[in-house]
């Protein structure tokens, strides 16, 4: 059994090769809930906590493009600036768990479970959000819709970390909505995330917890970019 | 004569009210002394609760310790063919594994039938039923040897249809039969049909207690090996004290019980769970055990709130009046016996609800399966009566042109009534003037037009659309039985110590949250008219107080403080009245002084006390019940509690969404003896009940649980919890030693039904079944 | 178990944990290591609150936190809440309106409301519950506990002015 505490990618990836077997974590929402109640039996593990770069997030403007860590909490995808450039990825931030929760949670912990329910996951449907991916040899850039590949399945080799995610920002209304059977801190009983890309006249609609992955729903969206009379309009942009 | 003096002044003076949304407390007893009964006297463990000193069953440890843990049937019903342990003791680490054939005494406990194996030995008859238990040096040791045992199960077809466990299709799966109790009500006319009938039948899920400090103990050996002392979180130190010594072939004198902090109970404490096998295991090591549960654990090793199926047919006449009940009650028991039998007895003397009905024809059942075991939950088998019988009221309210209030009041209940047990209603039963000033309790604002997302369904889901969310206001009004029933003697024993002016109290009182340690105190400086009141540990070194359960031990343990108190100011007064040549009846205790009544003397009671010691135990018993008769007729409660509850609920009915907005209520309490902590009762009942009506219920699928976690059993969190606006209703209860009625369990009952009436009211449907799911609003009748 | 060790910063003091699982929380090397039981466990899965801490300026569950990942976090426990033994305002506030009941939850909600109260010294009635609804109370139904934070809110911002 070993633990390593790494500081930086490189260490990560490191300690990876040497033991493809070990389990990654990073805040240890989804972990330490199977640890603790026996599900799984940890042998080696490589903590990510220390590691700042997977903290940190920049908004490249030549793609017009948010590159977010994969360890950023989602209590800060919910704060100024970061809730200003991606509105639904706040408001899915906002309804993960408990404030303690959504102090430690991240997008990586998200995609690298790839629960159906998780909260994050149509955010970055619906943005068409690309997943970087790093191991010792070198690095990849995967669609989010063919990272997700089933119930707690998704296209991660086992040396490889998820470093970040690339999502656009778009003009034009984006919101997430998520019924569950309590008015804080509830599983996803379903959820969606609408995104109107206002520059390319696209309307994107993903759904979660419907499915063994997150679906888009690829002829709604179609319907809907033809239906221009009710794009923009308030009852379509106000939840 | 001072404090009946305080008492003519309750019984006439203002009720105490408190807003939930403002926290303005009117206590008219501001005038009353410092700490003394009347005011909100502060709990002497709330600091150390909350700097984290406090010391919880959970928080105990001893040196050289070993960590026991339990092994339980993955099969709701099984043969077991076979236990290897071999593979356990042979890990490193492992002391001791123990099963059924290391039990020394009896192989079975239970409350009232003794039909519960300490460990499964030939059956197991629930998912969940304990096999072993090992003790190790590390938790995560003790899990790996619970891996290790191999049990061969023949798996048997589980009995998990309580109407199956009725009709005799199936063999009984334990030796005492599968209907655990049977008991009917046969009263009046039983053929007559009212001018307005209205029926239906009613389902209540199983809710759990879910108090947040787990199962958890710590039990240590004594030399002999003849002996255990045990620290526990429980209900009823005694209780225990006696299953655990007879499962041990020990002497009771030699189990000696202190009560570890308990984190919360609500009847969920009262049956044994890792007692015995936390005391078995010391024995067995030689060593100091702890065990304790997680939270998975927690919802198969205790007992859970009766699932329900109750018919319920009303007859009135046209102008409301209720002539007759008709009723079958089918209360799962699952597989041990527990409090079933009880449970039932409340259930079906409750069913009229609190209302005059002179006919009643009325069948229980609880019955046994092979599903989770349930007992005792705060609101006793009333809370699933209540449900079916206020549902009941709106239904004839609607069938007779009347409002729900109307109804009610028609009808509402009052001291020298009847139940349909034929027992007089000796109590106070304010019951009118609980809907009245229910009624009069305003009502919350309208919804904003732009209201923020968490103040409608669905909260930060973004999911509600503001023009879509439906309010609806819905009622329910309750009874509810103080203490023990049929004949049972549950009395509680106090001492008080006087010397120097400083009182010191023991009794046997499990503390679980509700405030007794504060009442007591309140008691020892109103009767005694000391400031400093200390307090023994609670354990098995004196007599029993009886079970903290049934809204009993403010009655209880509370008359027997007063009691002790007393004897000791008697003794005080004689050796003061001997001091000064005067007639100890001419004595009073004024504040913090001695004074006499007819003359001068005034003196402090620290200074009259000063150089003596009194010393006192006292014994409160409750006047006698008796057992119900074949037709279900006697006098088997002690005495009554009732109460209100109005609630306003926002539904967003194409999601099936629910926000309670507000619950107003006003409760017969009888007197205020802490306004403080009787709100903090209030409040914390009725989110218990608003659980039951919309989130909590433990799911079956073939006996198995499918939501033992906080993930998937929802409890209300702080953006569920309504605004609460509270009434007291004070009109002093004769019978009861400091005239105040037990106000525990009535917050949680009818606030229940309410809610879900409140949320038929939005959507027009007919919502039979608690909790309402969003399926129900969506999809349902 | 592992030979190996590591160290934890809490309450400002450093301890050395030996021959620990690998799998043990946070919580588990507070409660069973190093003697600061106040803070509880009720769902070991992130769902009450019971065990919230302070870890590096956040309000985390620390049964979620793998105690051996922990090593160079700051780590404030209700035991560090305040250094001589007294009280905080926020602890005495729940006491005298009526928040603490069983008792449980307090320490976890104790905790939370300090993260609170640093980060927005006036929070409305909502942001209160929005920062509490991670810890559950199954006893007070959360009336006194809104009261207590009101009452630490207005105490505070009376001083302030």
């Amino acid at each position: 059994m070993s633990i390593t505490n790494a500081t930086t990618v490189d260490e990560a990836l490191a300690a990876l090769r040497a033991n493809p077997l070990a389990r990654l974590i990073q805040g240890g929402t989804d972990l330490m809930v199977e640890v603790n109640l026996n599900r799984t039996k940890i042998e080696d593990v490589v903590s990510l906590r220390r590691v700042a770069e997977l903290r940190r997030w920049h908004v490249d403007e030549e793609s017009n493009t948010l590159r977010l860590g994969a360890g950023v909490p989602y209590a800060e995808m919910e704060r100024a600036p970061l809730c200003d450039y991606v509105p639904a990825l706040a408001e899915a931030a906002r309804t993960v768990g408990s404030p303690q929760i959504r102090a430690a949670g991240s997008l990586g912990g998200n995609l690298g479970t790839c629960s159906p329910a998780g909260d994050g996951l149509p955010v970055v449907s619906a943005l068409d959000a690309v997943v970087h991916l790093r191991s010792h040899d070198g690095s990849r850039d995967v669609s989010v819709h063919d990272f997700m590949i089933g119930v707690k399945r998704n296209a991660r080799h086992t040396d490889e970390l998820i470093v970040a995610v690339t999502v656009p920002l778009v003009t034009g209304f984006q919101g997430y909505a998520k019924v569950g059977t309590r008015n804080a801190m509830v599983i996803s009983a379903a959820s969606a995330c609408l995104v109107h890309d206002a520059a390319a006249g696209a309307v994107r609609l993903a759904l979660g917890a419907v499915a063994p992955t997150v679906v888009r729903t690829r002829a709604a969206e179609a319907w809907l970019a033809s239906e221009t009379s009710l794009i923009g309009t308030p009852s379509v942009s106000e939840p | 004569m001072r404090e009946r003096q305080m008492r003519a002044d309750m019984a006439t003076s203002p009720n105490t009210t408190i807003s939930a949304s403002t926290g303005t407390t009117t206590d008219r007893s501001t005038r009353s002394r410092h700490g003394a009964l009347g005011t909100s006297a502060l709990r002497p463990d709330g600091l150390p609760k909350a700097q984290g000193r406090f010391a919880f069953s959970s928080d105990a440890w001893a040196d050289n310790m070993l960590w026991g843990a339990t092994l339980r049937s993955p099969h709701p019903y099984a043969r077991i063919v076979r236990i290897d342990t071999s593979g356990a003791l042979a890990i490193n680490g492992v002391s001791a594994v123990v099963t059924a054939d290391d039990v020394p005494g009896k192989l079975t406990y239970g409350l009232i039938a003794s039909d519960q194996p300490v460990f499964a030995r030939d059956y197991v008859r629930y998912a969940g039923e304990p096999v072993a238990a090992v003790a190790a040096d590390h938790p995560e040791t003790a899990r790996r040897a619970l891996e290790a045992i191999v049990v061969d199960y023949e798996v048997l077809t589980p009995l998990t249809d309580a109407e199956a466990a009725i009709d005799l299709t199936r063999a009984a799966i334990h030796p005492d039969g599968n209907v655990i109790r049977r008991q009917r009500i046969v009263r009046g006319d039983q053929h007559l049909v009212g001018e307005i009938v209205v029926e239906g039948t009613y389902e209540i899920g199983m809710q759990d207690q879910a108090f947040l400090g787990l199962e958890a103990a710590l039990a240590l050996p004594d030399d002999d090996g003849h002996g255990v002392e045990l620290f526990v979180a429980t209900q009823w130190l005694h209780e225990d004290q006696k299953q655990i010594a007879a499962c041990l072939n020990l002497d009771p004198s030699r189990v000696r019980l202190t009560l570890g902090g308990v984190g919360g109970a609500f009847g969920g404490r009262e049956d044994i769970s890792l007692q015995v096998h936390c005391c078995l295991l010391a024995l067995v090591t030689k060593r100091p055990i702890k065990m304790q549960y997680g939270r998975e654990e927690s919802f198969y090793g205790h007992i859970h709130r009766h699932p329900a199926t109750i018919f319920m047919r009303h007859h009135a006449d046209r102008d409301g009046t209720l002539r007759r009940v008709e009723s079958r009650l089918v209360l799962d028991g699952g597989a041990y016996a527990s409090t079933s039998s009880a449970v039932l007895i409340n259930a079906v003397t409750h069913v009229q609800g609190p209302y005059r009905c002179e006919n009643a024809t009325v069948d229980g059942y609880a019955v046994r399966t092979n599903n989770p075991p349930c007992g005792a939950m705060r609101g006793f088998g009333v809370v699933q009566a209540c449900f079916a019988h206020e549902s009941q009221m709106d239904k004839l309210a609607a069938a007779c042109g009347l409002s729900p209030v109307d109804i009610r009041l028609k009808n509402a209940m009052r001291t020298g009534d009847k139940l349909i047990t034929g027992q007089v209603v000796e109590s106070v039963a304010p019951v009118e003037r609980c809907i009245r000033e229910t009624a009069a309790l305003p009502m919350p604002e309208a919804l904003a037009v732009a209201p923020d997302p968490l103040e409608i369904p669905g909260g930060s889901g973004l999911t509600a659309q503001r023009a879509n969310i439906r309010r609806g206001v819905g009622w329910g009004v309750s009874i509810k039985n103080l203490m023990y029933s049929e004949g049972f003697d549950d009395y509680a024993t106090a001492r008080c110590h006087l010397a120097n002016g400083v009182a010191t109290l023991q009794f046997a009182t499990a503390e679980v949250g509700q405030g007794f340690v504060v009442l007591a105190q309140q008691i020892a400086r109103s009767v005694l008219g000391v400031d400093t009141v200390l307090l023994e540990p609670i354990s098995t070194d004196i007599g029993s107080a009886g079970s903290t359960s049934a809204s009993r031990q403010t009655w209880m343990s509370g008359g027997a403080v007063d009691g002790a108190c007393r004897l000791v100011r008697e003794r005080l007064f004689a050796a003061v009245a001997g001091q000064h040549g005067l007639d100890p009846l001419r004595l009073a205790i004024d504040g913090t002084d001695v004074v006499d009544t007819l003359g001068s003397l005034r003196i402090s009671v620290t200074d009259a006390s000063r150089g003596l010691s009194f010393d006192e135990t006292f014994e409160h018993h409750h006047r006698k019940t008796e057992e119900l008769d074949e037709n279900g007729q006697g006098n088997c409660h002690v005495a009554f509690a009732f109460v209100a509850h109005r609630a306003v609920v926002d539904v967003d009915p194409e999601l099936g969404l629910v926000k309670v907005v507000q619950v107003a209520t006003a409760q017969d309490v009888g007197r205020v003896l802490n306004p403080l902590a009787a709100i903090g009762q209030i409040e914390g009942g009725i989110a218990q009940g608003l659980g039951l009506a919309v989130m909590e219920e433990i799911v079956l699928r073939d006996g198995k649980m499918r939501n033992p976690s906080f993930t998937d059993y929802l409890l209300p969190t702080a953006l569920d919890a309504p605004d609460v606006i509270a009434t007291m209703i004070e009109e002093p209860e004769p019978q009861a030693p400091l005239g105040a009625k037990g106000i525990g369990e009535p917050p949680c009952i009818s606030v229940t039904p309410a809610i879900v009436a409140a949320i038929r009211a939005a959507t027009g449907r007919e919502l039979p079944r608690t909790p309402v799911r969003p399926y129900d609003i969506v999809f349902g009748p | 178990m592992s030979n190996e060790f590591y160290r934890l910063r809490v309450n400002g003091v450093d301890h050395e944990i030996r021959d620990a699982w690998t799998g043990e929380s946070l919580l588990y090397v507070l409660r069973e290591r190093l003697g600061l039981p106040g803070t509880k466990g009720a769902c070991e899965q992130g769902e009450c609150g019971s065990c919230t801490v302070i870890m590096d300026g956040e309000a985390v569950c620390s049964c979620l936190v793998m105690a051996a990942t922990a090593v160079d976090a700051d780590i404030v426990t209700v035991e560090g809440l305040a250094n001589d033994g007294e009280p905080t305002d926020v602890q005495q506030s729940f006491v005298n309106a009526g928040g603490v009941q069983c008792g449980f939850c307090t320490p976890g909600l104790i905790v939370a409301v300090h993260h609170l109260l640093d980060r927005n010294p006036t929070p409305t009635d909502l942001e209160v519950k929005e920062a509490i609804s991670g810890n559950i109370c199954r006893c007070t139904g959360y009336g006194r506990i809104f009261e207590a934070v009101r009452q630490v809110r207005d105490a505070r911002a009376a001083d302030a002015s």
